[in-house]
């Protein structure tokens, strides 16, 4: 509530001019009757025309008041809650920006998108209903009963009884509706993932002819999701009809009541007629009382899920008093370096590593997967933190330099490609957008992206679908090492980057690379063997410790897990024997 | 909560398009489900035939005639003793309380209390009837359309992106829902009180019922007006929105690159543009669409005075008019102003919901896989001797993906398919399993033409384990059990120990009765794939068609799968696509594919000696020659 507040606070001015508009629309509304009580009384009564024409003339210039209260007060809501959500959308979307990898991981890019789409839509509908509605129910609700009692205090007793049993019905119907409506949602997304997994595996499913097997699934995920529903439906449809009921009795009760009372004297006849208009807008009152809560009760899910990430802590954040490296030459020491992914160093993925590798080396890394090649790489530009121990980059601990810097030294080429929409130009061009055509061309050909990119229609100005959808994946990812490459760093990852690569444009990439990148330090992990064989080091992954290092040679001799690697892949070697 | 229906402006601005554009984001929906694709080139929604979907709808409401005849005598019902209730309050005002009775006020009392409450149960009754027929006939779409994407053929999928097909499902069927649910019985309704009530006042006093709805074309007017800009507006918004979204979206799921890159600066100023962009527009819409209710509600009150006014008049001049009628004219225009207001709203909304109907219809009206030929061969075991002679094949017209395959595999050999990325390895595959039909040429089985064969019987003598294994959210021990429905937990164990499964298996806490989420992402690739090919053990085929099997595991995990996959090979007819050459020395034939030709066929020994495609592609896996290449290293190093 607190931080809504202040969101609010810069435009308070129309957060308080929003329900004084309302006041005014919502007032006018109320005296109407009033009014018509008293043009019937002595108007007509009296048969006084010019009575009846200036009263006439009144209500509808009240009413011509009412909308300008009614528009303005939508205007100044509007107004607020999209700037609101503007503001808290920017602050969230930069929130999510200086979050490092490990606060990534935690959330999980879906639930960030969520986050910062629907999650702010529907505060800021909530902001806008609140500040219309939130004034106008209570005003128009409580106002007719206020009203009633003007009229006839006895008889508005009905009005407090109806409305008492309007919001005891509203309560209890809602609070007994909202765990149905959770099971229907729960039942929703049951019969969504059968679909989707049936859709994803259509191979599958057809492969091994299991068609019955899955509508069978589906239909059974199918009548529970009909029966939650009808179930939860159920209850929601009695409101309206109890609410009817509710009015409508009312209705019966005042006219006999007030019939006693017009016999009495103490009523007019025309002041029934007010009591039903105002029973009508109390009801209505009462509904929109109702849809506010509900949506409300929605958003501060909403607004709670915002503010969880307003409320995580960033690990990795730039230095104190950041050191620059003086002449950089791309070394890299590991010293002792633990990691783990969770609080406590349990499951320890990284365990005491360390080694040197010299500017301008070429460093392999092997490893089964799950052995922790891609977190020790990712400790080298910060993207994570080490456990215990430290990187020095350039001999200066990388917790110590900017992270602009570090990184700008330190390229990696990610496991998983990412490209965005835009042209190849734009994708490759992204991380040194001052680059000139002929480095593009360069860093490409580096690649062996160039050729496949000029044979497009288009060349680098073809434009590539959301997430790179209209290349294959190969291309893909020497288009993200050309992207790498024009960084011009001094480091350059490689996290099995040519997995989607043929072998024969793999070898001419890392022959590439030797050539055009000779003094940039290259660590590249991989599966294949031949694709670290020529490498200076080579470094063996297991369970998170080094099992074994050194140049293929040295390793053939050394190492038997090496061996062991280097006859899976050539069947003992037989190969060589040609 | 992450539906994006909820984008939905609450107000009249409201149009069937609008939820669609939302998703129309420049880029279209993300791959592999989410939220739904952009449907482009399909602004604005309207259904192409409104009246034969219609009927298309009502056909399925058939069968529930008699709840559906019971809910349209309710609403006749109701708006009758509606009418005659408020003309009641009027008469009592008028007679017994004016000349005050109190045994007729009474008696019109308890009879008002009846009708009231038989209204309020008729009601209860009428939206429970229709949530029921709408709930059964949704239901039944849903699972007609499960059913027929069982029966599709391979290509419709290969065509229509999952999220597309997922839209359907969900959007497209759930607005036939609401619309079956309430916009139908409410247009219905509405169609009826307004033409009821409307008679009614016709027949109670004329010149009020003309003080009625002396406002009703300024409504009308102003109504027509607003919508139009709000339209307009509010698809500016959804346009702006739709940018924004699709930033967020995709700069959220490569925010791994945006740190490695440093970029986050540069993609925070593109986003504030945008977002600043959005809120004029945000506002204007906002406003617009917000603006009909006040509107709506002061000329309900204009209306209000002008009818007290004119009866007041009426009154003093002499003419018949009393304050009941008064009264009763109050609550009747308010009764014939809503639902007009709302008529055009339903309306909306009841094509929208025509128009997902209609999608909903085309992809039930797609042609099924083709059926199998009359008579169709059921072999009940079979050798595995498999030809393939001179066959082509193209996915489109004109653009022939194979070209004359020739290729004989007999019974307990190992062919292996090598070639660039697109040769046309997996297409061989796919019209192997008849995922897809030739073009021309033969393929037999056992000596029987593929086509004289039950497409079940053939598909339950082949085996596939594919480079991404699909798992589904599940025990381990079921996804197993996929490949065979009626094995024993002991011999889903026997095929995972067969598989090299079972170690790992036996260390997840909750072992075979582990839950996969997720399509499996919980397991490494190397332990799903081993779950793949315990299934393909299970399911015990003659023949077996390993499709990259092991491409995307690393190559220690790979001999621990070789291991398991010769296990699995043994005894069968295998076709083996690969990558990796150094799995596939010991096929029996190795064909080579590239441009849709098979170039070169052999042995690994003979088609190395021959120097050919082969060679080259197998020594650049392995780097020139393994002998200089160690003399390198080592006076390298030295």
């Amino acid at each position: 509530m607190k931080v809504i507040l202040e969101y609010l606070k810069p435009y308070r001015l129309f957060v308080v001019l929003a329900p004084m508009f309302m006041v005014l629309e919502a007032g006018i509304e109320l005296l109407l009757p009033k009014i018509m009580t008293k043009m019937i009384e002595y108007g007509v009564g009296n048969g006084d025309i010019g009575y009846v024409a200036k009263m006439g003339t009144t209500m509808v210039l009240l009413s011509l008041v009412g909308i300008m209260g009614g528009v303005l007060c939508l205007a100044c809501a509007a107004k607020v809650s999209q700037t609101v959500g503007r503001d808290l959308r920017k602050d969230l979307f930069t929130k999510i920006q200086s979050f490092s990898f490990r606060n990534i991981d935690t959330f999980q890019t879906p639930s960030l998108i969520t986050r910062l789409t629907n999650d702010i839509t529907q505060i800021q509908m909530v902001i806008l209903m609140s500040l219309r509605m939130l004034i106008r129910a209570p005003i128009l609700c409580f106002g007719s009963i206020i009203m009633a009692f003007t009229i006839d205090a006895k008889m508005a007793i009905i009005f407090v009884v109806a409305f008492a049993l309007l919001m005891l019905v509203t309560a209890v119907i809602m609070k007994q509706a909202a765990p149905r409506f959770m099971r229907v949602q729960n039942k929703l997304d049951a019969v969504n993932t059968v679909m989707r997994e049936c859709l994803a595996g259509i191979r599958v499913v057809k492969a091994f002819m299991r068609n019955e097997y899955e509508i069978e699934k589906f239909s059974n995920a199918n009548d529970e999701y009909k029966e939650a529903s009808i179930g939860a439906f159920r209850l929601v449809l009695m409101i309206m009809p109890l609410m009817m009921i509710i009015l409508n009795g009312s209705l019966v009760v005042i006219l006999w009541v007030g019939g006693y009372a017009v016999d009495a004297g103490t009523l007019q006849v025309q002041s029934i007629i007010a009591f039903n208009t105002y029973l009508i807008q109390m009801l209505m009152a009462v509904m929109m009382l109702a849809m506010v809560f509900l949506s409300m009760s929605r958003a501060k899910v909403s607004f709670e899920r915002v503010l969880e990430i307003f409320a995580e802590e960033v690990d990795i954040q730039n230095p104190k008093n950041p050191v620059t490296a003086e002449g950089s030459d791309g070394s890299i020491v590991f010293e002792n370096v633990s990691f783990s992914y969770g609080e406590n160093s349990e499951n320890s993925i990284l365990e005491n590593i360390s080694f040197t590798i010299k500017g301008g080396e070429t460093i392999g890394i092997l490893g089964e997967t799950g052995s922790g090649k891609s977190t020790l790489v990712n400790l080298i530009p910060r993207l994570y933190d080490v456990t215990a121990g430290r990187i020095l980059v350039d001999g200066i601990d990388v917790k110590n330099q900017t992270l602009e810097e570090l990184r700008k030294k330190v390229s990696v080429v990610l496991q998983e490609t990412i490209l965005f929409s835009g042209s190849i130009r734009s994708n490759i061009k992204w991380g040194n957008p001052d680059a000139t055509d002929e480095e593009m061309y360069e860093a490409a050909k580096a690649a062996k992206a160039h050729e496949f990119i000029m044979g497009f229609p288009e060349g680098y100005d073809t434009h590539l679908g959301q997430r790179g959808v209209n290349v294959s994946g190969g291309q893909k990812q020497r288009i993200s090492i050309a992207r790498a490459l024009l960084q011009k760093p001094e480091i350059i990852i490689f996290d099995d980057s040519t997995s989607a690569v043929d072998a024969i444009t793999e070898k001419n990439i890392r022959d590439s690379l030797q050539t055009a990148h000779k003094n940039t330090t290259k660590i590249i992990i991989a599966q294949r063997i031949a694709s670290v064989k020529d490498a200076d080091q080579i470094i063996v992954l297991k369970d998170g410790k080094i099992n074994a290092i050194g140049c293929h040679n040295v390793l053939m001799s050394t190492s038997e897990e090496y061996q062991a690697i280097f006859d899976s892949q050539t069947k003992k070697g037989v190969i060589f024997h040609e | 909560m992450s539906d994006p229906r909820e984008n939905r402006p609450p107000h009249v601005g409201g149009r069937p398009d609008e939820k669609k554009e939302h998703n129309q984001m420049p880029m279209g929906g993300r791959p592999g489900g989410g939220p739904p694709g952009g449907r482009p080139g399909m602004p604005i929604e309207k259904p192409k035939d409104a009246k034969k979907t219609f009927h298309r709808l009502i056909s399925y409401m058939k069968p529930f005639w008699f709840q559906l005849v019971i809910a349209i005598l309710s609403i006749i019902i109701i708006t009758a003793g509606n009418l005659v209730a408020i003309k009641m309050i009027g008469d009592t005002l008028d007679t017994h309380i004016a000349n005050f009775d109190p045994a007729g006020l009474l008696r019109a009392c308890l009879i008002m209390l009846a009708i009231y409450g038989m209204n309020s149960f008729l009601t209860w009754l009428q939206s429970y009837l229709m949530l029921w027929v709408g709930q059964e006939v949704v239901a039944k779409i849903r699972g007609e359309l499960a059913d027929k994407f069982q029966k599709l053929p391979l290509k419709y999928f290969d065509q229509n992106s999952a999220g597309d097909l997922m839209s359907r499902v969900t959007n497209d069927v759930d607005s036939i829902s609401t619309s079956l649910n309430t916009s139908i019985s409410q247009v219905f309704q509405s169609a009826i009180s307004v033409i009821s009530t409307l008679a009614f006042m016709l027949y109670l006093s004329i010149p009020l019922t003309i003080a009625s709805v002396v406002c009703i074309p300024l409504m009308f007017f102003l109504t027509r007006f607003i919508a139009g800009k709000s339209r307009k507006f509010y698809k500016e918004k959804q346009d702006k929105l739709g940018r924004l979204n699709g930033h967020i979206e995709e700069y959220i799921s490569g925010q791994k690159v945006v740190k490695v890159f440093c970029k986050e600066d540069d993609v925070k100023k593109e986003f504030a543009v945008l977002n600043d962009d959005l809120l004029g527009v945000g506002i204007k819409a906002e406003i617009f669409s917000g603006v009909i209710g006040p509107i709506m509600g002061t000329i309900n009150n204009i209306t209000y005075a002008i009818i007290v006014v004119t009866g007041g008049l009426m009154m003093i001049y002499g003419f018949p008019m009393t304050l009941g009628t008064i009264s009763n004219f109050i609550i009747y225009a308010k009764q014939i102003t809503r639902p007009i207001n709302e008529l055009a709203n339903q309306i909306n909304s009841m094509m929208s919901a025509f128009a997902g109907a209609e999608r909903v219809f085309e992809v039930l009206d797609v042609e099924d896989e083709p059926e199998d030929v009359k008579d169709a061969v059921i072999l009940k075991d079979i050798r595995g001797d498999v030809v393939l002679e001179g066959v082509n094949f193209a996915y489109e017209p004109g653009r022939p993906i194979l070209k004359n395959i020739n290729l004989y595999a007999n019974a307990g050999q190992t062919i292996a398919l090598v070639g660039p990325t697109g040769a046309g390895k997996t297409t061989i595959i796919n019209l192997l399993t008849r995922f897809y039909d030739i073009e021309s040429g033969k393929i037999t089985i056992d000596g029987v033409d593929l086509y004289d064969l039950q497409k079940a019987n053939l598909r339950s003598h082949i085996g596939i384990v594919l480079q991404d294994t699909y798992l589904f959210t599940s025990t381990i021990k079921e996804n197993i059990r996929y490949g065979r429905l009626d094995a024993t937990d002991a011999e889903i164990k026997e095929a995972a120990k067969l598989a090299n499964a079972h170690e790992f298996i036996k260390h997840i806490p909750k072992g075979y009765d582990s839950v996969l989420a997720d399509g499996g992402s919980n397991l490494s690739h190397g332990q799903r794939q081993m779950i793949a090919i315990a299934r393909a053990i299970l399911a015990n085929p003659s023949i077996l068609i390993l499709d990259e099997a092991t491409s995307s595991v690393d190559t220690q995990t790979e001999a621990k799968i070789q291991g398991a996959m010769n296990n699995l090979m043994k005894g069968r007819t295998n076709f083996v696509i690969a990558h990796r050459l150094s799995t596939i020395k010991d096929a029996d034939l190795i064909a080579v594919i590239n441009g849709g030709e098979i170039i070169e066929r052999g042995t690994h020994n003979t088609l190395m000696e021959k120097q050919g495609f082969y060679y080259n592609l197998y020594s650049s896996q392995f780097d020139e020659d393994g002998h200089s290449n160690m003399k390198k290293i080592q006076g390298e190093s030295e």
